[in-house]
């Protein structure tokens, strides 16, 4: 009796595994659910430009007019974010090209090539970078880079140049830190047998490690890209703030969330200058699933077979 | 045994946290609580004018928050706030139904262009300014000054001291497509180092890194705007619902007392509303 | 055709020429903010209260609630995203549903805060009655770090070599008990840098705070232990700004004489928070690690 009670009866293990899992997966369902929501907050009210106030989803995209809360020519409202559109897509473009050798640089020497010491020393650098407010990154951008551009290149030195120049240094923290996570989690033995073979260190770095860390690098990214869309008080100084189609790199412009960011408190919830904001932010959260697409297409490609 | 006991704990921990976050609901909607909401450039003056009312009587609570005048009055409206701040009558704000709120002007504020300093005008005519806000001047060259582009820093669509500015200065027409700011304060820097830039600011902001733009001769200064010599200036104002509160009208009238008018208001560097000689309404037309 | 051991000097000079870059990017800018902020930090700066038009105002509460949010984040945060990461590194089977949670999360944290902050301003502060607190700013933290917190701890957890996980296993220990007792204080490193950077963004941020922990400092006793109590410093329920917060207002509509100074300064003590919390988080996660493992 005791022992047939024993055998059918769950084990210890099975129940704290139970245990387990119900707990993790706890946590993972309030995680979806908290994502769920406010997806659901954002798509809802930047779809009532469209069906309440009845704008024009073709115009919202290709028109170049912002001026939502003001009646236009035709007689309708001023929606077109097609500027914005056009130079947060490529604000954010940028600043992750440009960051990316870089963090990737700093992570092969942080855990391959560099001394044990300076990894303590780079990592704690790093670390720091996070922690600046955006609006500091906003004065300095202000009081150094826009003046450089401007003996540099001409114009008034505000304009995507700049604020490319601001994100790559708010990016990089982020993409350095996953990057160097990743470039960790691939295995030992993997490089130890590259090394073994013959390979130079090169070899093993370009073709083992970096290959096999591929996704990993590719999520550092997009953590990086998306730091970069969603950031708004530090480009917004920097970039001359005009809702301008950008004609080069070294022109006033607005991005997405700065118009965003600023337009909000001055606008008066359930009109059609406050529903055209969050019709940004949907803008926003539809291109940078579009960018997270993408670069995981291009990880699928570049896979590991 | 134990999966029921930790079973038990984490429901326990979840109705705990629950009955906590409900409890604190009950607590901030009691009676002696005054949240004010809105306008950025007002904050401060409310929140100092709260903190001395606060010691004086105990057990009230005054939360005084920023977030700019566009919410301040969607929330009095929604009803989640007892006072909203706004820098724009809420006749001129889409989307307020401004005949169920009631207005109470605290203070004036005047505002005033201001240009780098390199450019070399101090005085411009008001036919001018405007030309140069519809994008029709585009060079200090055309006044005088050097030869410099104008860089025209406008400020953000719907912000009061936008309207204010384009009522009293663009005569109805478009201003040109420029930049857009949001704050006092990065205005200033930006105007301080971009050569050829040309703003405008809250007379408290005005240091010596930028040069203030006379109009017509008539100089930006308290005087002129409380008699209305100098047009650019606007009510702050605090807005809130047809029935308030005993607690919150006693508020109200320490804000308009003599003492906060005097004092904290010309500190911070409004001009008081005690000492105004003209009254405008929501049109910007003189009242008498 | 460039030989391999070239094309490994070349190589290597490439990276190092990256890597200097950076340093000296980095080392401009945290010692621009240094050698212009630090002259105005003293005694009186870190312990007086903010003035609001008046020069001398210090930056005792504000460096008080930045510390005290950063706690109630990680409460609220650390658990779900250890969860969550432990869930998507062992047991989320590999198939779209998993990829899109995956997706899902990635793109939330793209979300500019602003977005972040009004949701939370509408929901939490408003519709729960929460108020303007250090608990509705730590909510909206939550969400920040909610998905570079899970990511880190997947990622740690992840690059913990299989042999530990069999080596488990094989001694009879459930999953989980593997997990918690072998996996876990073996990517403590890992989870220690995840924590540390999303600290550092508790710390720096503001747009998002200022519509759920709000941008006004109201009296704050620090001899009053009771929590429930309105000027208690602990209190949960009280409005609260940052330091990162006072920053930006000091900046954008501060008319105090030394909103330079006050700016500046700040910035600096930040940074020396950041760095002091950095020191002690490697050092306790030393200490753990050395005690849950059982290493030298």
């Amino acid at each position: 009796m005791e022992i047939n009670k024993k055998i059918l009866m769950p084990s210890k293990e099975t129940r704290q595994e139970k245990f387990g899992r119900t707990l993790s997966f706890i946590s993972i369902s309030a995680i979806v659910v908290l994502v769920a929501l406010i997806l659901y907050f954002i798509i809802s009210k930047g779809v009532s430009t469209f069906t309440q106030n009845h704008v024009n989803l073709w115009d919202f995209i290709s028109k170049q007019d912002w001026s939502p809360s003001t009646i236009g020519k035709d007689g309708k409202p001023e929606v077109g974010a097609l500027p914005m559109i056009v130079t947060s897509f490529s604000v954010t473009f940028l600043s992750a090209l440009i960051a990316t050798p870089f963090a990737i640089a700093v992570g092969i020497y942080m855990t391959i090539i560099g001394p044990k010491k300076s990894r303590g020393f780079l990592q704690t650098v790093v670390e720091l970078l996070v922690g600046i407010p955006s609006v500091v990154y906003g004065f300095i951008g202000l009081t150094i880079i826009v003046p450089i551009v401007r003996t540099l290149f001409g114009g008034t030195g505000f304009g995507i140049l700049s604020a490319t120049m601001v994100l790559f240094v708010m990016v990089l923290p982020t993409i350095t830190s996953l990057t160097v996570d990743s470039l960790n989690a691939v295995p030992k033995h993997l490089s130890e047998a590259s090394l073994a073979l013959g390979a130079t260190r090169w070899q093993t770095i370009y073709k083992v490690v970096l290959r096999s860390a591929t996704p990993g690098i590719l999520t550092a990214v997009i953590f990086g890209m998306a730091r970069a869309f969603g950031e708004a008080l530090a480009v917004q100084m920097v970039i001359g703030n005009a809702i301008l189609m950008p004609k080069n790199l070294i022109t006033p412009a607005s991005t997405l969330t700065s118009q965003l960011t600023t337009g909000i408190g001055n606008t008066v919830m359930g009109t059609l200058g406050n529903n055209a904001l969050w019709s940004l932010a949907l803008v926003l959260l539809l291109m940078s699933l579009f960018f997270n697409i993408l670069v995981k297409l291009i990880g699928k490609k570049g896979k590991l077979k | 045994m134990m999966k029921i006991k930790k079973w038990s704990l984490m429901t326990a921990v979840v109705l705990m946290a629950g009955s906590v976050l409900t409890a604190c609901g009950v607590n901030s909607a009691s009676n002696n609580k005054i949240t004010v909401v809105g306008s950025t450039a007002l904050q401060p003056l409310v929140e100092e004018a709260a903190n001395a009312y606060q010691a004086k009587n105990k057990g009230l609570s005054i939360t005084v928050q920023g977030g700019g005048s566009g919410t301040g009055l969607s929330q009095l409206q929604a009803g989640a706030v007892t006072i909203g701040n706004s820098d724009v009558f809420a006749e001129n704000q889409k989307g307020i139904k401004a005949e169920n709120i009631v207005d109470h002007r605290v203070a004036v504020v005047g505002i005033t262009p201001v240009v780098n300093k390199e450019t070399g005008v101090k005085n411009i005519s008001l036919e001018n300014l405007r030309k140069i806000f519809t994008g029709k001047i585009t060079n200090w060259k055309q006044l005088g000054g050097k030869n410099t582009p104008i860089e025209v820093i406008n400020r953000v669509k719907g912000s009061g001291t936008r309207n204010t500015f384009e009522s009293n200065v663009l005569n109805g027409e478009t201003a040109v497509k420029a930049q857009e700011q949001d704050s006092n304060g990065t205005v200033r820097r930006i105007v301080a180092t971009t050569p050829g830039a040309i703003s405008y600011l809250s007379f408290s902001f005005v240091d010596k890194t930028l040069q203030p733009l006379s109009i017509d001769n008539v100089k930006p200064t308290d005087k002129n705007v409380e008699t209305n010599a100098w047009k650019i200036w606007s009510y702050e104002h605090m807005y809130t619902s047809k029935k308030i509160s005993e607690n919150t009208k006693k508020f109200l009238e320490y804000i308009d007392s003599k003492e906060v008018q005097d004092g904290l208001v010309k500190k911070l560097g409004y001009i008081s509303i005690h000492n105004m000689k003209v009254k405008r309404d929501a049109k910007n037309q003189i009242v008498h | 055709m460039i030989n391999p051991k070239l094309a490994n000097k070349i190589a290597t000079g490439v990276i190092y020429g990256l890597v200097l870059v950076v340093i000296a990017i980095l080392a401009a800018l945290i010692g621009y903010i240094l050698v212009t902020g630090v002259p105005h930090i003293s005694w009186h700066f870190l312990t007086t209260q903010s003035q609001s038009f008046l020069a001398g105002g210090g930056i005792r509460d504000q460096l008080f609630n930045s510390i005290y949010l950063l706690v109630l984040t990680l409460i609220i945060s650390f658990p779900i995203a250890l969860g969550a990461g432990i869930y998507l590194a062992e047991y989320a089977p590999k198939n779209w549903i998993t990829e899109i949670i995956k997706t899902t999360i990635e793109v939330l944290s793209s979300l500019p805060s602003v977005v972040v902050g009004l949701f939370c301003y509408l929901v939490f502060v408003v519709q729960m009655k929460i108020g303007f607190s250090i608990l509705s700013g730590a909510i909206a933290l939550t969400f920040f770090n909610l998905p570079l917190l899970t990511r880190n701890i997947e990622t740690s957890v992840e690059s913990i070599s299989d042999l530990q996980r069999e080596a488990g296993l094989s001694l009879g220990l459930s999953q989980w008990k593997t997990i918690t007792g072998i996996i876990l204080p073996a990517s403590v490193p890992g989870i220690i840098t995840g924590i540390i950077l999303s600290a550092g963004r508790v710390f720096g941020e503001a747009a998002a705070l200022i519509y759920t922990a709000g941008q006004s400092a109201p009296f704050v006793d620090y001899s009053n232990w009771n929590i429930f109590s309105d000027t208690s410093f602990l209190n949960p329920l009280r409005p609260a700004e940052t330091l990162a917060v006072h920053i930006w207002k000091v900046n954008s509509e501060g008319i105090t004489p030394d909103a330079n100074a006050i700016s500046s300064g700040s910035s600096a003590v930040l940074i020396i928070v950041i760095l002091l919390f950095n020191v002690l988080a490697h050092w306790i996660g030393n200490r753990l690690y050395k005690k849950m493992t059982s290493s030298k």
